[in-house]
């Protein structure tokens, strides 16, 4: 039974919107009929702490937790977070990250390191790893907010459902603050969405 | 927070995607409740925030968890449904009113919720609320989903108004904040039916409640018989095979975890797990060869089922500390019956901690800045967002032990200082929201008791760590309608201290804080200093501009970076060498633009005036005074 079951490990820091963006794919998933539950450790996430987000989706969903080693696809909405999630990741799983970075005080004030290269040591566990820069595309679309949308994106075309599902339920849960920004949430879904093919195709042809 | 719009709510067999917390509102709206009260707590604050958009039912934000079941229960007996939430650590304050009420009993349908932190993601204990209905001779309800959750609220009301009793059903944050489907349905009004006095059931005095008691345990063997016959105790018989090695007893979110990690394994899923279906237990413990009990966090049902002769396995295999998720269910029980272990996954790669930090322009950045400044201090310390000061940089707090024990420990402290101690200047740190909800007898008693201590009174206007909630310190009720605004100066001052000793400091005017601690701290007797800013998360807060960092004039001190602003971040560090020959790091900073709302806290300890406004111009954010 685990295998018709999808796991997807949204992670991040608290403000980010990793739990509306996972609550949006829940959505999605229950749209095409999915049985889905949607799980998070966030007591303190408002602070600038860590967030993780599971949604586990299939035809019949018991435990809303996902066990280390079974994620399907990590969605990482900031870099070093990615990397301390990423052994939840099945080794045929997909790890799709926003690179840029979010300093914590600890490591400002000189308590820790901030990894070099968090990505490259994804990758170098044998990890598919897809990056792109959210927060510069959300910028040059005129709100960093959008990066929430870009995400969403960014795994539209890694789901077991088709990517206009997603863009549905992004479109119906900002619906009401009017077309303009319906419109913005497009751009940005669309941007994300190439962002990771782009970075798809280039390891194609590499 | 600004004023809630009340919803219409989603029509009758609407399929919605609810938390455990938002089924519950649901679930009590639909009920007919009347009343509902509770005080923010993580993780029930939502059950509260989402039924006050509900109509047609009076919800409130209550100063403390007592006070919350103690109107839940006024309601009930006025022949109104009731409900109050809270979480575990609350019902400990709840407690004293529980273990009289459910003497008394209830006559409208009266329920709570009890929210247990297993796991912790934000609690100070892990302490588990099973115990409390044992205690309190009451009957529990567990869901182990939304869905549950929604459905057993309506047969807790249910349960309640047929035996006079208030009824809990605890939920685990693995409820609480799960989002699944649940299938909602219709309301259906409750009128009251009227307060009937009978002093010899509602007053309490020794005579009365030794009739009371014998009536507290005839309902115990009732009780029993309903957990026999209740359809929320479900024997399920394993998936495909049955496995008749090994059979499970448990409940809540274990149940989904057991399931899934076990599914040709016979359960006994509880449902009703106070008091506990025995015989039902024993018919499964001679199915299989083992049973285990699969419980969050403490062995209950493990003990109660050897008490009666049934052999079990529980926290001699499981841990008794967090959640039975099924990796840790797994080994576990594979270990017991000798199975193969699994594949370990692979090892979490090392990655800086990142523990929650106090926001950019967090007015409490300026109390602990200061606060780590002083020297020669006992700094007790209580719970809220404020306890991030006992964290990095600032490492200001000494203590935290409960609500509002900051004020009576430092008192204790000052009676129980030996010479060792003499000079030490002892001082307590508390939120306006803790301070209301039980910090006030505390402050009390150090006056009566002319103890020598400094309170710094932390007044943001709202319960900050649970995602600002309304409260009497800013004078809107939970649905963000005017309410009266209480006057600390004056309430303190009523409490015994005297007017002198109440001082009003902006924490934001760090070097005026360090005098006026300064002096508090010398002066004998109980000094009040009140820090009034409200949080950065609420409407109240009016962000000015940014500052910057001028790169030509950063030494490289680090002095900002003490302040533990999360908008300041070191560019490059370098060694350099003092005159004194001694080696030192220097760290340039920059201030990110976007986070920073020009609170002005960093540049005070700025030794070059290296950060200016982005405008080069003074800005003051203006103080809205009270």
């Amino acid at each position: 039974m685990e295998n018709e079951i999808t796991n997807i490990l949204v992670c991040g820091i608290g403000g980010q919107g990793v739990m509306t963006a996972t609550e949006i794919l829940a959505e999605a998933a229950i749209a095409e009929g999915h049985d889905a539950k949607k799980t998070e450790v966030a007591g303190m996430a408002q602070r600038g702490g860590m967030v993780t987000s599971h949604l586990r989706f299939g035809p019949r969903v018991l435990s809303p937790q996902i066990a280390p080693g079974t994620v399907h696809v990590l969605l990482g909405f900031e870099a070093a977070e990615a990397l301390r999630w990423s052994s939840y990741l099945r080794p045929d799983g997909l790890a799709l990250v926003n690179d840029s970075r979010l300093v914590p005080p600890v490591v400002e004030i000189g308590l820790y390191d901030y990894p070099d290269d968090p990505i490259g040591q994804i990758r170098a566990r044998g990890i598919r790893t897809l990056s792109f820069d959210a927060a510069s595309i959300a910028g040059k679309l005129g709100d960093l907010r959008l990066g929430n949308t870009v995400m969403l994106g960014a795994i539209a075309d890694h789901l077991p459902f088709a990517a206009d599902v997603l863009l549905r339920c992004i479109e119906a849960r900002f619906a009401r603050k009017g077309a303009a920004i319906v419109e913005l949430n497009r751009r940005a879904f669309a941007a994300g969405r190439a962002a990771a093919a782009a970075h798809t195709k280039a390891e194609v042809t590499a | 927070m600004a004023a809630v719009a009340i919803a219409v709510p989603a029509p009758s067999q609407s399929r919605l995607l609810l938390s455990g917390n938002e089924a519950v509102a649901r679930a009590v709206w639909e009920s007919g409740c009347k009343v509902a009260a509770a005080y923010p707590g993580t993780p029930s604050t939502e059950i509260l925030e989402a039924l006050c958009t509900y109509p047609d039912i009076y919800t409130e934000w209550a100063v403390n968890e007592k006070v919350s079941m103690e109107v839940a229960l006024g309601a009930s007996m006025m022949g109104a449904r009731s409900f109050c939430a809270m979480k575990h650590v609350g019902l400990n304050v709840a407690a004293d009113a529980l273990m009289t009420l459910t003497l008394t009993g209830t006559v409208g349908g009266m329920v709570i919720a009890v929210a247990d932190d297993v796991g912790m993601a934000s609690s100070q204990n892990e302490q588990d609320s099973r115990f409390y209905a044992r205690f309190a001779h009451l009957p529990m309800f567990e869901p182990a989903d939304s869905q549950e959750a929604y459905d057993m609220i309506h047969l807790a009301f249910a349960f309640s108004e047929q035996h006079q009793v208030p009824v809990f059903v605890r939920l685990t944050a693995r409820i609480c904040h799960v989002k699944c489907v649940t299938t909602v349905g219709e309301r259906v009004a409750h009128e009251p039916a009227g307060f009937v006095k009978d002093a010899a059931r509602w007053v309490m005095v020794p005579a009365h409640a030794k009739q009371r008691l014998p009536l507290l345990f005839a309902r115990d063997a009732v009780f029993r018989e309903a957990s026999e016959r209740s359809p929320l105790n479900v024997l399920e018989a394993g998936q495909d095979r049955p496995d008749k090695r090994v059979a499970f007893v448990t409940s809540g979110p274990a149940y989904m975890h057991v399931r899934e990690a076990f599914p040709d394994a016979p359960v006994l899923k509880l449902g009703m797990s106070n008091p506990l279906p025995l015989d039902k237990i024993r018919a499964l413990a001679a199915l299989v060869d083992t049973l285990i009990v699969a419980e969050e966090v403490e062995p209950i049902v493990e003990n109660e089922i050897r008490a009666a002769g049934i052999a079990v396995h529980g926290k001699d295999i499981l841990p008794k500390i967090g959640e039975l998720a099924v990796n840790v269910l797994k080994p576990a029980i594979n270990r017991l019956l000798n199975n193969e272990p699994a594949a370990l996954p692979a090892t979490a790669p090392a990655v800086f901690p990142r523990p929650p930090t106090l926001c950019a322009a967090c007015p409490h950045l300026g109390i602990y800045y200061t606060l780590s400044q002083l020297k020669n201090i006992i700094v007790a310390g209580d719970i809220g967002c404020y306890t991030l000061g006992a964290g990095h940089p600032w490492n200001a707090l000494d203590t935290t032990i409960c609500m509002g024990a900051a004020i009576t420990v430092a008192h204790g402290m000052d009676k129980g200082r030996g010479a060792v101690d003499k000079d030490k200047k002892i001082l307590a740190v508390m939120g306006d929201s803790t301070f209301m909800h039980m910090g006030m007898q505390g402050l009390l008693d150090a006056t009566y008791n002319n103890s020598n201590i400094t309170f710094l009174l932390l007044d943001n206007g709202i319960v900050g760590m649970t995602g600002g909630q309304n409260t009497p310190a800013n004078g809107l009720d939970i649905r963000g309608n005017p309410a009266p605004r209480i006057d600390f100066r004056k309430l303190v001052e009523a409490l015994g201290v005297k007017p002198e000793r109440v001082r009003e400091v902006d924490p934001y005017e760090m070097p005026k804080l360090f005098k006026v601690i300064r002096e508090e701290t010398k002066n004998e007797g109980v000094s009040v200093i009140i820090g009034y800013r409200p949080c950065v998360l609420t409407d109240e807060y009016k962000p000015a501009r940014a500052y910057f960092v001028d790169e030509d004039k950063c030494t490289g001190c680090g002095n900002c970076i003490d302040v533990g602003c999360p908008a300041i971040h070191v560019t490059r560090r370098e060694m350099a060498v003092k005159p004194s020959g001694k080696e030192v790091e220097l760290a340039f900073v920059r201030i990110d633009p976007l986070a920073c709302t020009g609170c002005a806290l960093c540049l005070q300890p700025c030794a070059p005036d290296a950060i200016l406004p982005t405008d080069h111009g003074r800005v003051v954010i203006p103080l809205h005074q009270k």
